[in-house]
């Protein structure tokens, strides 16, 4: 593994972000009626060559730090530092070579890839959008070459996206992305519609990419067993807050925050009899709105821990363990032995 | 114990631009009162079509149920008419499908498509029906049953559509409800919620249930029994704990391989099925899986294999069948 967690500058770095969209009503004179906070105060670090998990149910906010992270989206407050700095401040040379180091590769490859486009217009875009290459002839070299390290075979080239499987469709995005030879790429459920075989395929692509190419994931998924298998580290949320932040394996094996505890144990492993063993903790109640969160810890109507306090106080995302912080009053703090 | 639901090598076909395809090649599982049987496969492997044709829901054209037979409680599904499939559906076998916002209808209430089926079926009175549906909403878990009744599905959110349509499912007292991917649009822990929830439900009113997934996991936790599907063909079926424990077939083991799992540490080893799954147009030959098989022979693309047992209500269909049950081949 390339990953050194303690490297002293991350790549990425998040600063108490926040991103609040207005919720509006009238047809002609609009009033702004509240606020969703899709992202409430997140802040993180991505080191290079780390692969982070950003994990949570529908709503939590881990799309909208990936826009945000993209550019796509504005930052209510806060700040995104891309190598130490803001990309807010980048005038559009910055923001072009922001673009060239910065990669994304999407859930559905049917919808992301254009359906007019064949195989070496798709890989070969950004390269000549990024004047990288300009003859023809060193495009589709260069494609041909990109395809390969993604595992597809060089007929492929004259394709368009639904003349392939979904598992290949997936391979290109992954080669378009790499085309540019970033420093990070924002896999955005990118295996999460894949069939189980083809899935396993893409999973080893990607950390074979990471090996090879020093690449940087911030990975977002729902699917918690693909996220321990791939990440160094991984963050949780819950409704626009971070609630836990640790070394994958310590956050899998001895999870502190009760949501954490509840979304492991919702997650079945595929071996009968550890199931029958193991309990099933079931989470009462739904996701609240994010335009009306609960006070205190966001969390607290849908806790096992939850009591007055909880309602009261929002707690920070403290140390509760060696390179591990969780997001709730109720858990003993231990004494830490120095480092 | 005689079946509930005997599935015996249903055929059904499609007609595609690029040809007839086989969606289903000769499917044969069965049910019995009161247990969860899984089929499990990944897409394209005729999991779906093969719960629909039960229904006799399969679109004609382009499909057409080509051979077999379908028994339920002894009679045959394929042979009845258009009226007597009807009262079949609903009252006899209950469907929950993966999407409720697509199997609801947006513009009725949900009052409304709970008691249609009641009032048909049972013969109950509006307000018996009423009355029947806000007890089924209570029992699935649906605070303030009477308000929602009135509401319609958009006001509802995924897991909550979804308790909907298990209650709907539940309303006639069918003794087997098919399941077809019904958490697979929703998040983790109302995944379990509602799983949980199918199972209690099932097991207390003595109802069986097929559930149709792709999801390994799933399957360990909830299933009694396992079909594994792949190119139309069941090529595996047995006791859940078995399959996970002694595969018979190299596609389940495959498959089991091939899976991330949340109790082991990061880069723990995965070996993905290599290649692609069959084009159902045209077939290779012998045995599907014979091209992506690790342990194939020559003799596997001479001749299709079927299910034979390797143990004791355990088959699979497999030339090499008993060699990859005891872990020889690996």
């Amino acid at each position: 593994m390339t990953a050194d967690p303690h490297h002293p500058a991350p790549l990425l770095e998040l600063r108490d972000l926040r991103k609040h969209f207005p919720v509006r009503r009238g047809a002609l004179i609009q009033r702004t009626v509240g606020q969703v906070r899709a992202v409430d105060g997140v802040s993180l670090t991505l080191s290079r060559g780390e692969t982070l998990g950003l994990v949570g149910e529908s709503g939590c906010g881990k799309s909208t730090i990936s826009r945000c992270i993209l550019k796509l989206e504005d930052p209510t407050s806060g700040a995104v530092l891309f190598d130490g700095s803001d990309i807010a401040t980048f005038d559009k040379p910055q923001t072009a070579a922001f673009r060239r180091r910065v990669q994304a590769i999407f859930q559905d490859p049917f919808s992301s890839l254009n359906p007019r486009m064949k195989v070496e217009e798709i890989v070969g875009e950004p390269l000549i959008v990024h004047g990288v290459e300009s003859d023809r002839s060193a495009v589709a070299a260069r494609v041909r070459q990109l395809l390969d390290v993604c595992g597809l075979s060089a007929r492929l080239i004259d394709r368009y996206p639904h003349e392939m499987s979904g598992g290949q469709r997936q391979r290109v995005g992954i080669a378009r992305a790499l085309a540019l030879r970033p420093d990070l790429i924002i896999c955005d459920e990118a295996v999460s519609a894949l069939d189980v075989s083809i899935q396993a395929q893409i999973i080893r692509l990607l950390e074979d990419l990471r090996d090879e190419f020093d690449l940087t994931y911030l990975f977002i998924g729902h699917d918690l067993s693909v996220v321990r298998h791939i990440c160094h580290r991984v963050a949780v949320m819950y409704l626009g807050k971070l609630v836990e932040l640790s070394d994958s394996d310590r956050l899998f094996d001895a999870p502190q925050h009760p949501y954490t505890q509840a979304l492991l144990s919702a997650v079945p492993v595929p071996d009968p009899e550890i199931e029958q063993r193991r309990q099933h903790q079931i989470l009462p109640g739904e996701v609240p709105s994010p335009s009306n969160p609960p006070s205190g810890c966001v969390f607290h109507p849908r806790c096992p821990l939850a009591d007055e306090d909880c309602q009261r106080t929002v707690p920070d995302l403290d140390v509760v363990g060696p390179d591990h912080r969780a997001a709730c009053i109720k858990i003993d703090r231990p004494v830490l032995e120095p480092a | 114990m005689t079946a509930l639901l005997e599935i015996k090598d249903l055929v059904v076909e499609f007609a595609t631009e690029s040809g007839s395809l086989r969606a289903a090649n000769a499917v044969s599982y069965d049910v019995s009162p009161g247990e969860i049987v899984a089929v499990v496969g990944e897409s394209g492997s005729g999991k779906s079509v093969t719960a629909l044709s039960v229904l006799r829901l399969i679109p004609e054209p382009p499909g057409r149920i080509a051979g077999g037979e379908i028994l339920f409680q002894g009679s045959d599904l394929l042979a009845l008419d258009d009226e007597a499939i009807r009262r079949v559906r609903g009252k006899s076998i209950g469907m929950i499908f993966q999407e409720p916002m697509t199997s609801l209808n947006p513009v009725l209430s949900i009052g409304r498509q709970m008691t249609e089926a009641m009032r048909l079926h049972l013969g109950l009175s509006a307000a018996q029906a009423d009355q029947r549906a806000v007890d089924l909403l209570k029992m699935v878990g649906i605070a303030d049953p009477e308000s929602r009744l009135k509401a319609y599905p958009h006001h509802l959110s995924g897991g909550m559509r979804q308790r909907v349509m298990i209650a709907m499912a539940l309303s006639c007292e069918p003794p087997l409800i098919i399941a077809d991917e019904p958490t697979t649009a929703l998040d983790v822990t109302i995944q379990a919620q509602i799983l949980e929830l199918m199972k209690d439900l099932c097991r207390r009113l003595g109802v069986a249930l097929v559930i149709i997934t792709h999801n390994l996991g799933i399957v360990a936790r909830y299933a009694d029994r396992v079909n594994v599907m792949y190119a139309g063909s069941v090529i595996e079926r047995g006791p859940a704990q078995e399959i996970y424990r002694h595969p018979g077939h190299p596609y389940t083991v495959g498959l089991l391989n091939s899976v991330p799992r949340l109790d082991r540490p990061r880069g723990s080893p995965l070996e993905p099925i290599p290649g692609n799954p069959p084009d159902l147009v045209s077939l290779p030959p012998g045995c599907p899986f014979q091209p992506r098989c690790g342990v194939a022979t020559a003799g596997c693309a001479d001749a299709l294999p079927g299910l034979e047992a390797v143990a004791a209500q355990h088959w699979s269909a497999c030339f090499r069948s008993r060699q990859v049950y005891e872990g020889a081949l690996t």
